[in-house]
Order: structure tokens, then C-alpha cells, then sequence
């Protein structure tokens, strides 16, 4: 059952009919752009030639870019509806002073590459529906033999194996016809008219250099995302040494001076005055291990997600369930991202979301580490306001990752972050 | 007591060398690594190595890996891992199987002495010292399910203490509360929690890090 209906794939949402549509109007298209784009493109290269006519040359020349456009935005909206080829329009905006416009319309690669379209697409149509429409034609003519039988001249006349005036050959000879019908002309049908579409995508949409320039865009959007990142990581860490630690380590310095003076005339208060200098001393230990350890927990590397993340959640102010199912360890910065995300996600769910529990569950799947952290928090999150959810989210697609967050008024919240594992 | 001590920050190594002679002990060897730890305790038989964590080659898990060994083939020699950080994942490759003679403590906890000649003494005379931080991971993981939430908060702190490896009366010493008052609390403990009773101090902590285990 299943091959049978793999023969009857193109009728599947009436495919064929709209590829047939497709193919049949193409011709006639090209019947209206090809004339008139190319009497406009000769009558342009002719008055070129003399200075006198320079002037209307590039008048003419205007026209002839202007009606190309007009025809490919057809084409484009052509294919899209009836091939489901979706293609950008290419042409960058032009921009600038009437004659830097001008300038620009002929400087572009894509407006050449359409004129060139135009050029060969009343070849490329014609060939296309001779071929759809003789091969459509053929099959329901030899479908509709038995029928028409009666009306034919006496004479022996063959097809292929069949003698179309006997009987039983019309019938066989239909039964080709109703073959090319439901099988052949709709598979040739389609398959030509992917020839068409690509076509249509290769000369009017965006070539390769466009999708690179937009990767390229992409990529130094992320980039200065990542340096600013790391220079508020560096402001910060700056802010907490300042603060924390060094204040510390300076009042514990005074202690124990102030104690060094006292210890012949005080020795009691010079006591009191090591004590508080111990207490400093721990403070800052603890102050200084919490600091370190953020930057890149060791067992991260040693152990893994689960080991690494274990002591974070014990930390925090309610219960998480941790879950991390991983079969191979994902590569060194992939498993990093991972860390730094659940950490900052929890940190939020901490600081902001009133939860009264957590669940963070990490999965490796066909070559992408899937993480999610979910809590029944009041919701409302917004990776629009506040720094941390955006953060992370730049952070996520610096990787080209996935980053959703669903979080409606009122809760609950949950974060899903995609990342590939290709190291 | 005799002691080896393995730390590869210099610093560190004379300063528990002296804070150690000064409660009276004798460190026989101090050394640098863990190839150097292994040959120390081979030669001298202590009754205690102290390990540091992060060593030279790789500053990653050689203190762990070295101590396993030397509670693997020096079954004599109590062991007390020192880290900057603890991870409860070291200690449960650390406690695997026996928590008798181990312990593993923050290095900041050196800096109260008396503790910690304490907890030396405590893990050479074949007891366990794990750190408060290590019971407060272990007990992150175990406070998502529900059998927790049947303790009072004086049976949790007691819990907490109990798995650090501390006796009866130096849990009733820590809350400031009767030895007998503790001796109930625990009591309790081993009911609500259905935990199998035994009173030496080393075997009651591993019946609470397997429970711990369990809860995952």
C-alpha cells in the first residue's frame, strides 16, 4: 500500500494542479516581459552608441530596470503561491541623491541577474510546457481512445504494442493513457516545474553573498555582545574584589597592627583586637572562594553538569530538583554554556520569581544539550527589561542555540535553551 | 600522631607544619604531590595524611585520586582531604563504601585551630569529619522529596551534625543542649527516617550519606 500511494504523491493537496497552473501561465508571462524588456535593453545598447542620445539611452535604460523589477516581483509572488518557493526580494534599497540611485540600480548584482532571467525564461517556459502540456495531452488522448474508437477511419492503426482499432488494444492503449495521467505527466509535472523554481530562485532571489552578508551581521552582533559581556564581567568582578575582599584584608591589617601596639600596655584589648582580625580573616576566605568559584567551578571539567551544579543549588534559598541526563560529556564550552545558563537562570528564579521550588533538567539528544529550568513562580519575566535574561539569551544564540522562555502573569516560568554540541 | 602532609602551595605546607608541631604532633614528611605523598606513606606509616585537593600535574582531582588509593593500600593511614572548595561529589567517591578514618574539610576551616587538631585526632582515631558545606549539598539534593519534611528543625540540625561525623556529645556541645536531649533526637532520626542503628559514630554517618544517596 504504501509504494502505491508514493506513486500518487503529487496529487497530494491537489499539488499537481497548482504546478500545472504554474507551468502553463509561465509562457504566456514571458509572452509580456521578454518583448517588451528586451526592445527597451536593444533600444537602450543603440542609442548608447551615439553621444547625442546618451541622455534618452539612460532614460530607456531606467525603464527597462524598473519593468524588470515590476515582472520579477510577479515571478517571485508566482512562485511562492503556486511552486511554495519562497524567495527574498534581493535588490538592497537604493539610497541616496536621484543619480546615485540611478548609478545603483546598474551596480547591483541582483538587478543584473534578473534582466538576465528575463533574458532566458521565455526560452526555459516555452520548453517546459511543450514538454507538461504534450506529455498531459498524450496520456488523456490515449484515455479517451475506446471512446472516440467508433469516430476513427477503419484503417489499422498501431500504438506501441496495441492495435487501437481492435477493442481490446484501445482498451490497453487506454490503459497507458490512465498510467501517464495519474503517475507519469503529474511526476514529470512537478519535477519540471522544481527546474522552473529553481530558476526563479537562483536568478531572483538572494545569492549566496546576501546570506553571508546577514551571517556575517549576525556574527559581529554577537561578538560585541560577548566583548561587552566580558567587560561587565571584568567591572564586576573589579566592583566585588573592591568591596569584598580587599576591604576586609584592610580592616584586618588594622586589627592586627592596632594589637601589635597594644600587646605590652593592653593585652586583653590587643586579644579581642586578634579575635575580630580572625574573623576578618575567615570572612574574606569565604568572600574570595564564593567569588573564585564562580568564574569556572574545577569539578565542571573534572566531573560534569550534575557534580558541578550541585553545590549551586545547595546554596540557594529553596529545594531544586536537579536532573541531568547525559550520555557522552558535550564539548568543554558547550558544557560551560550549559553551567553558566542554569546558574544565571537560578539566580533569577531566586532573586525575582517568589518560587517556592525549582526543577532543572539537562538532556543530550541527537547532537543538541537541551536545558530546562522551571519554576512556579508569580511569572512575568521579560528578557526585555532587566540585563540577565538577555544576557543569556545573547549568550544562547552567540552559540546558535535556541532560546524560549514562557512566563505569563502571574507563572509558572519555564526557560528551554537548545545548543548544538558539534564541537 | 604522625603525620604526612601533601599541599603544593609552600605557604600553606609550613603553616600546617607548624600550626600541627604546635598541638604537639609530628610531621614526618611534607610534601609537594601526589607521587610524592604515595612514597612518603609508603616509607613512614602515618597514622594521618593530610591531601590537598588541586596538585600538580593537571590542578584537578590528584588529592582525591591519591587518597582513594591510600585508603585502597594504607588501610593504617586515616586520611583528611583538604579543599578550597568541597564538592559533594568528592566526598561520596571519598565515603564509598567506608567512612571510617576520612575526612573532608574546607581549608578555611584550618584557620580555627582548635577545630581542627580536633577533626585531625577525630579522623586518625578512625572516626569522620565531613564539612558543613558538604552536608548542606548533600542535604540540597535530599530536600526536594518529602521524608525531610517530617523533621522538626532541632532533628535537622542534628541530622546535619550527625553526618559531619560528630559524636553525641559533641553535638550536644555544638546546640548547646544535653547530651540526653540529643540521645532523643536521634533517637527519633533513626525511626522517622528508618535508618539501621548503630552507635559508633563512623557507620552512623554512612547510614545517613546512604540515605542522602537514596533520596536522589
Amino acid at each position: 500500500m504504501q509504494p502505491v500511494l508514493a506513486l500518487l504523491a503529487p496529487w497530494r493537496s491537489l499539488r499537481v494542479v497548482r504546478r500545472l497552473g504554474y507551468v502553463s501561465l509561465d509562457p504566456f508571462v514571458a509572452m509580456v516581459a521578454f518583448p517588451i524588456i528586451a526592445a527597451l535593453a536593444g533600444v537602450t545598447i543603440g542609442m548608447a552608441s551615439s553621444i547625442i542620445l546618451l541622455p534618452a539611452a539612460v532614460g530607456t535604460a531606467w525603464l527597462a530596470s524598473v519593468t524588470a523589477r515590476g515582472f520579477g516581483r510577479v515571478e517571485r509572488s508566482r512562485a511562492a503561491a503556486l511552486l511554495d518557493v519562497a524567495v527574498a526580494d534581493p535588490h538592497p534599497p537604493l539610497h541616496g541623491s536621484w543619480w546615485q540611485r540611478l548609478l545603483q540600480r546598474f551596480t547591483t548584482a541582483s538587478r543584473w541577474k534578473e534582466l538576465l532571467y528575463f533574458g532566458v525564461h521565455l526560452i526555459t517556459s516555452s520548453i517546459a510546457f511543450s514538454l507538461v502540456i504534450s506529455l498531459w495531452s498524450g496520456s488523456i488522448a490515449l484515455l479517451v481512445l475506446p471512446l472516440v474508437r467508433p469516430a476513427l477511419p477503419a484503417d489499422t492503426a498501431r500504438f506501441w504494442l496495441f492495435d487501437i482499432t481492435t477493442t481490446p488494444g484501445a482498451l490497453g492503449a487506454a490503459a497507458v493513457g490512465a498510467v501517464g495521467v495519474v503517475v507519469a505527466a503529474p511526476w514529470a509535472t512537478v519535477a519540471i516545474s522544481s527546474l522552473l523554481g529553481r530558476l526563479v530562485r537562483g536568478l531572483l532571489g538572494p545569492g549566496a553573498e546576501v546570506a553571508y552578508e546577514a551571517q556575517v551581521q549576525q556574527l559581529q552582533a554577537s561578538r560585541s555582545a560577548a566583548v561587552d559581556a566580558a567587560e561587565a564581567e571584568r567591572r564586576r568582578i573589579e566592583r566585588d574584589l573592591h568591596d569584598g575582599a580587599q576591604q576586609r584584608l584592610v580592616a584586618l591589617a588594622m586589627d592586627l597592627g592596632m594589637a601589635q601596639e597594644r600587646f605590652d600596655s593592653d593585652p586583653e584589648g590587643a586579644r579581642a583586637l586578634v579575635a575580630e582580625a580572625h574573623q576578618e580573616a575567615k570572612a574574606a576566605l569565604g568572600e574570595l572562594r564564593d567569588l573564585v568559584r564562580g568564574f569556572q567551578p574545577a569539578i565542571l571539567g573534572d566531573r560534569g553538569l550534575d557534580a558541578a551544579l550541585s553545590p549551586v543549588i545547595a546554596r540557594l534559598p529553596l529545594p531544586v530538583h536537579l536532573d541531568v541526563r547525559v550520555d557522552h560529556r558535550p564539548p568543554a564550552a558547550v558544557e560551560s554554556a550549559a553551567y553558566f545558563i542554569a546558574v544565571e537562570a537560578l539566580t533569577n528564579v531566586a532573586k525575582h520569581a517568589q518560587a517556592t521550588r525549582a526543577t532543572v533538567t539537562i538532556e543530550s539528544a541527537g547532537g543538541r544539550l537541551a536545558i530546562a529550568v522551571t519554576d512556579d513562580g508569580r511569572g512575568g519575566a521579560d528578557p526585555q527589561r532587566g540585563t540577565g535574561l538577555a544576557g543569556l539569551q545573547e549568550r544562547v544564540q552567540g552559540l546558535g542555540g535556541r532560546f524560549q522562555l514562557v512566563s505569563p502573569a502571574g507563572g509558572p516560568t519555564s526557560l528551554f535553551v537548545e545548543l548544538p554540541c558539534a564541537s | 600522631m604522625r603525620i604526612v602532609i601533601a599541599e603544593d602551595s609552600v605557604l600553606l605546607r609550613a603553616g600546617l607544619t607548624r600550626l600541627l608541631a604546635d598541638a604537639g604532633d609530628e610531621v614526618v614528611a611534607a610534601v609537594g604531590d601526589a607521587e610524592l605523598l604515595l612514597d612518603a606513606v609508603e616509607r613512614h606509616g602515618p597514622d594521618l595524611a593530610i591531601v590537598d585537593v588541586r596538585m600538580p600535574p593537571t590542578f584537578t582531582d590528584e588529592g582525591i585520586r591519591a587518597a582513594l588509593r591510600l585508603r585502597a593500600d594504607h588501610p593504617g593511614t586515616a586520611v583528611l582531604v583538604l579543599s578550597q572548595y568541597v564538592e559533594e561529589r568528592y566526598a561520596t567517591d571519598l565515603l564509598a563504601g567506608n567512612t571510617s578514618g576520612v575526612g573532608y574539610l574546607l581549608k578555611d576551616r584550618v584557620a580555627d585551630v582548635g577545630d581542627f587538631v580536633e577533626a585531625c585526632r577525630r579522623v586518625a582515631d578512625g572516626g569522620t569529619a565531613l564539612d558543613p558545606e558538604v552536608v548542606s549539598q548533600l542535604l540540597a539534593r535530599a530536600r526536594t522529596t518529602d521524608p525531610l519534611a517530617g523533621l522538626t528543625p532541632r532533628e535537622r540540625e542534628v541530622l546535619g551534625l550527625m553526618a559531619e561525623g560528630r559524636s553525641n556529645s559533641a553535638i550536644a556541645a555544638a546546640m548547646v543542649v544535653g547530651e540526653g536531649a540529643v540521645e532523643k533526637h536521634v533517637s527519633n532520626l533513626f525511626t522517622k527516617l528508618d535508618l539501621p542503628r548503630d552507635e559508633a559514630d563512623h557507620r552512623r554517618v554512612l547510614a545517613v550519606l546512604r540515605w542522602m544517596e537514596a533520596q536522589r
